[in-house]
C-alpha cells in the first residue's frame, strides 16, 4: 500500500481533533427551521450534486419561495410532511465544517409534537430557537424553551429569524432578546447567545453581514463552531451501568458498559450500588488491548479482582461518591402517549440498564409548559408534564438528572402495549425508602402457614358485575372452611364501605382500589392465609400488579366469564338497569371497559352449571397443587 | 448491540457485504471481546450479487469463525424473477424486501441488525436506532416509539420484532476514516481496477457473468472503475476512478461532490421510493 499523501495526512489529522457538536433546532410552523438547516447543509458544502439537482426540480413542483431553492424541501423527508409542508417527526442531519462535526435534530414545533421535542433534546448540547422576527416571543417559544431547560439542555441560541422582513430592524431584535431574556432568567441557561438572521438569504448564518452593521456578536455557524458545551462528565464520579456480564469460559467474567461518569484505571476501587459490596478494578478489556485509563463515554469490559455478585442493570461506582439507592425518588414526567397516565397503574421504568415495575405514587403538580405555572391534576395527558412521586417495585441506583443524564434520565414501558408512554428526569430520592426497611420478622410466612397446614395464596375472582364472582368465593369459602383451612374473602362492595371509601370509580380510582386490595390480600398472605377477592378489576395491569406483589404460585386468577346479556338478565344489585339510564356513569360493561384475561388460571363458564359446581372444581384445583396441605 | 444481546432472545445481524456491513460487524467483533458476537450473520441473496461479494462473505465467516446464514428466496427464483426482465422494483420487493421477511419468520429473528446510517436519504434520517416493526414487518414512520438518551424501549410481543441500526448516526466519510484507521477488510470491488463494464443509461454497469444480455448498440469496455456502494450488479453503477487504495479513497471521498446512492438504481424509480419500500418492510 502506498504511503499516505501529506494532502491525506493533514485532512485525517484535522478530522481527529474535530469536536461533535450536537444541537436541535426548534421553532414554530413557518420560522424557517428546515430552511435554516437546508442552509447550513448548503453553505458548508454538504450537499452533493445529485441532492442539488434533484432539490431543483422538487423547489419547481413543491416549493413555496418562488424561482429560488426551497431548502426546506432537503429536511423534511416524509411523503406526508410534504404535503401538508410541516415536519412530523425527529430527523437527524450531518454536516462538517474544518473545526466541528454537527449532529443537527431537526423537530416540529407544534405542540402536539412536544415529545417529539423532547426526544431531540435528550441527546443535544445546545439549542436554537427560531422565533419570526414579525411576530416576536409567542407562547411556544416560551415551551420550547422550558422543555429544552427540562430535558437539560444548557446552552441557548436565540435566532430570530426573518429579520429581513422588518427591514433589518435592530429595534425589533432589541425587543424580541429583552421579552425572552424576561422569561428565560428563570429556566437558568449557562449560554444565551441571540442572532439576527435570515436562513433564506444566508444573513449572518455562515458569515456576518453586511444587512445588520449593528450586531456585534457572531454569527450563527461561528459560534456553533466555538461554543463550549463540554459539562465535563468525565470529571464527575465514576459511574457504569452494566448492561452485559460478559463470560466466554469459565475463566472469564467481564462486565460490558458504556461509563456514564467519571473515570477508571485498574487498582481503583469501585462499588456495586445496590448491595454496597466492593472489589478492585484488575483490568480494562477491550479488543485492541488492555486500557490504562476508560473515561466517560467509552464501551469497556472491566474485570475485578474478586468474585462479586454483579448483574445487568447494576451500577459499578465510586465508593466515595454513590449514587442514591432507593425505591422512592420524586421525578419530572413528560407524558407522551394518547392514553393517559394513572397514578397507582404499574408502569415498566427503564433506567440505564435497568427495567423495574414502577408506580407514580402521587403526581403533586402538573406544569403549565407555556406559563411555568403549577396546576393540580389528577393525570397526565399527551405532552403534559408533571412532578411525580414514584414508587418501585426493587430499589435503583440513580443520580439526579441536573447532575448526570444518563443515570437520572428513564423512560416508562406501558405494560401491556409496549409503548414508551413517558420520560422522566429524576430530581431526588425520598429517603424514606433508604430509612425504612422492611422488617425481618422471626415468625414468618413459612411458619404461619405450616401452624394452618396448608399453602396460602390469593384467588382472584375477575369478571362483570352479576357474572357470579361473590356467589362462587361465597361457596369456596365455606367448603374451605369446613375443611378446617383459614380462609379470608374480601368483597368489592365491602372494602368500598371502609378502607375505600374515598374513591369513585373513575379510572384512576379503580386503579387505586385494587392496589389498595392488592396490598391487604399479600399481608393476609403473609399471615398464611387463603385469601378469596371479588372484584370487577377490569384492567390486566392492574391484575398483574396484584400478581406480581406475591410469589408466582400465590396467586390464582379466576376468571368467571359470564355474558354480560347474561349479567343484565340477573342484574342482582338493579346497577345495569340505572347505568343503562345513564344515573352511573363509568359503569364496566356499559360505558367502561373490561379487559378480559389472557392467561387465568381459571375459567369458569357460569351458564352451563349451578355454582355448587364451580366451587367445587376451584377446591379440588387447589387440592391438586398442595395448597390444602 | 449489547444491549440487544442482553435483552432479545433470538437476534441476528444482516450482513450485506457491504463496507458499512464490514464496519458493524468489527464493531459487533469489538463490542463482545472476548466472547464471540453471540448472533449469527445472515445475507439475504438475490443470487444478483457480483461474485466478489460472495467469495469475500463467505471467506469472513470463516475467518471470524460465526455461523453465517444465506436466505435466496426460491419462490422468487421458480418465477424467474430478475433484475432485467422483471424490472428493478419488482426484482427489490420479491428478491430482497420480501425474502428478508421470509428469512426473519423462518428462524423467529425477534432483533436484527442493520447497517443503515440516516446520513444516506431522506427518509432514513427520521428512523430510530431501535425500529419496532410489527408481526408483518410494517414499519409506521408515525407511530415510532420516542428515543430519549441512550435508553432503548426493547419490548416487543410476540411475533414482533425490533431493527437495530447501530451505525445511525455515521456518515459515509466517518465509515472510510473507520475503515482506514482500524484496518478493516472489504470487499475489493471497492477499489479501482479494470473491470469489463457497459454504459447503460448514464450508469456503468459491470457484465459479472453471463446473464446480462447486451442490448443493440451497446458494448462492453475495460475501463478503470470502483464501486462506492455495493448491491445487485445490474443494479449498481460504478465510477470512474483511480483510487485503489483506502487511503486513495479517502481522498477521493473528500473532494467528492456526489452522493453515494446515486449509483444505486432503485432509489430513482419512483419519489419518495425509500419510504414505500421501508413501510413494506425493506431495510
Amino acid at each position: 500500500m502506498n504511503a499516505p499523501s501529506r494532502e491525506l495526512q493533514a485532512f485525517l489529522a484535522a478530522q481527529e481533533k474535530k469536536t461533535l457538536l450536537r444541537f436541535l433546532t426548534c421553532g414554530s410552523v413557518d420560522d424557517g427551521k428546515s430552511t435554516l438547516i437546508g442552509r447550513l447543509l448548503y453553505d458548508t458544502k454538504l450537499l452533493f450534486e445529485d441532492t442539488l439537482a434533484s432539490l431543483e426540480k422538487d423547489s419547481k413542483k413543491f416549493g413555496t419561495t418562488g424561482e429560488d431553492m426551497d431548502f426546506a424541501l432537503l429536511v423534511d423527508g416524509l411523503e406526508a410532511e410534504r404535503e401538508q409542508g410541516i415536519t412530523i417527526d425527529v430527523a437527524y442531519r450531518f454536516f462538517a465544517t474544518d473545526k466541528r462535526k454537527f449532529i443537527v435534530a431537526d423537530t416540529p414545533g407544534h405542540e402536539q409534537y412536544t415529545r417529539n421535542m423532547a426526544t431531540g433534546a435528550s441527546n443535544s448540547d445546545l439549542a436554537v430557537i427560531l422565533i419570526d422576527a414579525r411576530k416576536g416571543v409567542l407562547v411556544q417559544t416560551r415551551r420550547h424553551a422550558y422543555i429544552c431547560a427540562l430535558l437539560g439542555i444548557r446552552h441557548i441560541v436565540l435566532a430570530v429569524n426573518k429579520i429581513d422582513l422588518v427591514g433589518y430592524s435592530p429595534k425589533v431584535f432589541s425587543d424580541i432578546v429583552a421579552d425572552f431574556r424576561n422569561f428565560s432568567l428563570k429556566l437558568g441557561f449557562a449560554s444565551e447567545v441571540a442572532i439576527p438572521l435570515s436562513a433564506r438569504y444566508g444573513v449572518n448564518v455562515m458569515e456576518k453581514s453586511v444587512e445588520t452593521p449593528w450586531y456585534q456578536g457572531p454569527s450563527l455557524l461561528e459560534h456553533l463552531e466555538t461554543v463550549d458545551v463540554d459539562a465535563a462528565l468525565e470529571s464527575k464520579p465514576f459511574r457504569l451501568p452494566v448492561q452485559w456480564v460478559n463470560r466466554p469460559n469459565l475463566d472469564f467474567r467481564g462486565f460490558s458498559g458504556t461509563i456514564a461518569g467519571g473515570r477508571i484505571r485498574p487498582g481503583d476501587t469501585v462499588v456495586v450500588a445496590k448491595s454496597g459490596k466492593t472489589s478492585k478494578v484488575a483490568r480494562i478489556v477491550t479488543h485492541d488491548g488492555d486500557l490504562p485509563e476508560a473515561v466517560a463515554g467509552d464501551a469497556v469490559t472491566l474485570t475485578l479482582a474478586d468474585e462479586v455478585d454483579i448483574s445487568r442493570g447494576d451500577v459499578l461506582a465510586a465508593p466515595d461518591a454513590r449514587p442514591a439507592v432507593s425505591s422512592q425518588f420524586a421525578a419530572h414526567l413528560l407524558w407522551m402517549a394518547e392514553e393517559e397516565l394513572l397514578p397507582g397503574r404499574q408502569y415498566l421504568l427503564k433506567l440505564g440498564t435497568a427495567t423495574v415495575p414502577a408506580q407514580v405514587s402521587t403526581l403533586k403538580h402538573k406544569v403549565d409548559v407555556n406559563t411555568l405555572e403549577h396546576l393540580a391534576g389528577k393525570t397526565l395527558a399527551l405532552n403534559e408534564v408533571g412532578y411525580c412521586n414514584f414508587a418501585t417495585a426493587q430499589p435503583l441506583a440513580f443520580d439526579p438528572y441536573k447532575d448526570n443524564r444518563d443515570t437520572g434520565g428513564f423512560i416508562l414501558i406501558d405494560r401491556f402495549t409496549n409503548a414508551t408512554v413517558a420520560a422522566g428526569m429524576i430530581d431526588f430520592s425520598l429517603m424514606r425508602a433508604t430509612n425504612v426497611h422492611w422488617q425481618a420478622l422471626d415468625v414468618n410466612k413459612g411458619a404461619r402457614a405450616a401452624m394452618k397446614g396448608q399453602k396460602p395464596v390469593i384467588l382472584w375472582f375477575t369478571g362483570l358485575s352479576g357474572s357470579g364472582k361473590s356467589t362462587i368465593a361465597n361457596l369456596v369459602e365455606k367448603k374451605l372452611t369446613a375443611e378446617g383451612k383459614h380462609t379470608y374473602l374480601l368483597d368489592g362492595d365491602n372494602v368500598r364501605h371502609g378502607l375505600n371509601r374515598d374513591l369513585g370509580f373513575t379510572d384512576a380510582d379503580r386503579v387505586e382500589n385494587i392496589r389498595r386490595v392488592g396490598e391487604v390480600a399479600k399481608l393476609f398472605v403473609d399471615s398464611g392465609t387463603i385469601v378469596l377477592t371479588a372484584f370487577i378489576s377490569p384492567f390486566r395491569s392492574e391484575r398483574r400488579m396484584v400478581r406480581e406483589l406475591v410469589g408466582a404460585d400465590e396467586f390464582v386468577e379466576v376468571f368467571v366469564d359470564t355474558p354480560i346479556e347474561i349479567c343484565m338478565q340477573r342484574d342482582p344489585k338493579g346497577l345495569y338497569e340505572k347505568a343503562k339510564a345513564g344515573q352511573i356513569k363509568n359503569f364496566t360493561g356499559i360505558d367502561s371497559p373490561y379487559e378480559t384475561p389472557e392467561s387465568a388460571e381459571l375459567t369458569i363458564h357460569t351458564v352451563q352449571s349451578e355454582p355448587e359446581v364451580h366451587a367445587q372444581r376451584i377446591v379440588d384445583y387447589l387440592r391438586d397443587r398442595g395448597y390444602l396441605g | 448491540m449489547r444491549e440487544v444481546a442482553a435483552e432479545f432472545a433470538n437476534p441476528v445481524m444482516l450482513y450485506s457485504i457491504g463496507k458499512d456491513s464490514s464496519v458493524m460487524l468489527h464493531l459487533a467483533m469489538k463490542a463482545f471481546y472476548p466472547s464471540k458476537p453471540p448472533f449469527p450473520l445472515m445475507h439475504v441473496d438475490t443470487t444478483w450479487k457480483f461474485r466478489e461479494m460472495i467469495e469475500f462473505r463467505n471467506e469472513t465467516a470463516k475467518r471470524l469463525g460465526l455461523d453465517l446464514i444465506v436466505h435466496v428466496n426460491e419462490d422468487g427464483v421458480k418465477r424467474g424473477i430478475n433484475p432485467f426482465d422483471s424490472g428493478s422494483s419488482l426484482h427489490t420487493q420479491v428478491m430482497k424486501t420480501e425474502s428478508l421477511k421470509q428469512a426473519l419468520d423462518k428462524y423467529g429473528f425477534d432483533a436484527a441488525f442493520g447497517g443503515a446510517r440516516r446520513d444516506e436519504e431522506k427518509s432514513r434520517a427520521k428512523e430510530r436506532i431501535f425500529s419496532f416493526r410489527t408481526a408483518t414487518h410494517a414499519w409506521d414512520p408515525k407511530n415510532q416509539r420516542p428515543e430519549l438518551w441512550r435508553v432503548y424501549n426493547t419490548r416487543i410481543h410476540k411475533g414482533e420484532s425490533i431493527r437495530v441500526f447501530p451505525l445511525s448516526n455515521w456518515t459515509e466519510l466517518d465509515i472510510w476514516q473507520y475503515i482506514l484507521a482500524e484496518n478493516i477488510p472489504i470487499v475489493p470491488l471497492y477499489f479501482a481496477k479494470k473491470r469489463p463494464v457497459v454504459e447503460r443509461g448514464g450508469t456503468l454497469i459491470m457484465k459479472d457473468d453471463d446473464r446480462m444480455k447486451l442490448l443493440p448498440g451497446e458494448t462492453v469496455e475495460e475501463r478503470l472503475v470502483r464501486f462506492r456502494t455495493l448491491g445487485c450488479y445490474p443494479l449498481t453503477g460504478a465510477i470512474e476512478s483511480d483510487a485503489d487504495t483506502l487511503e486513495a479513497i479517502v481522498t477521493e471521498m473528500f473532494t467528492a461532490r456526489t452522493s453515494e446512492r446515486q449509483g444505486r438504481l432503485i432509489d430513482s424509480d419512483e419519489k419518495a421510493s425509500m419510504e414505500k419500500k421501508k413501510k413494506e418492510g425493506y431495510f
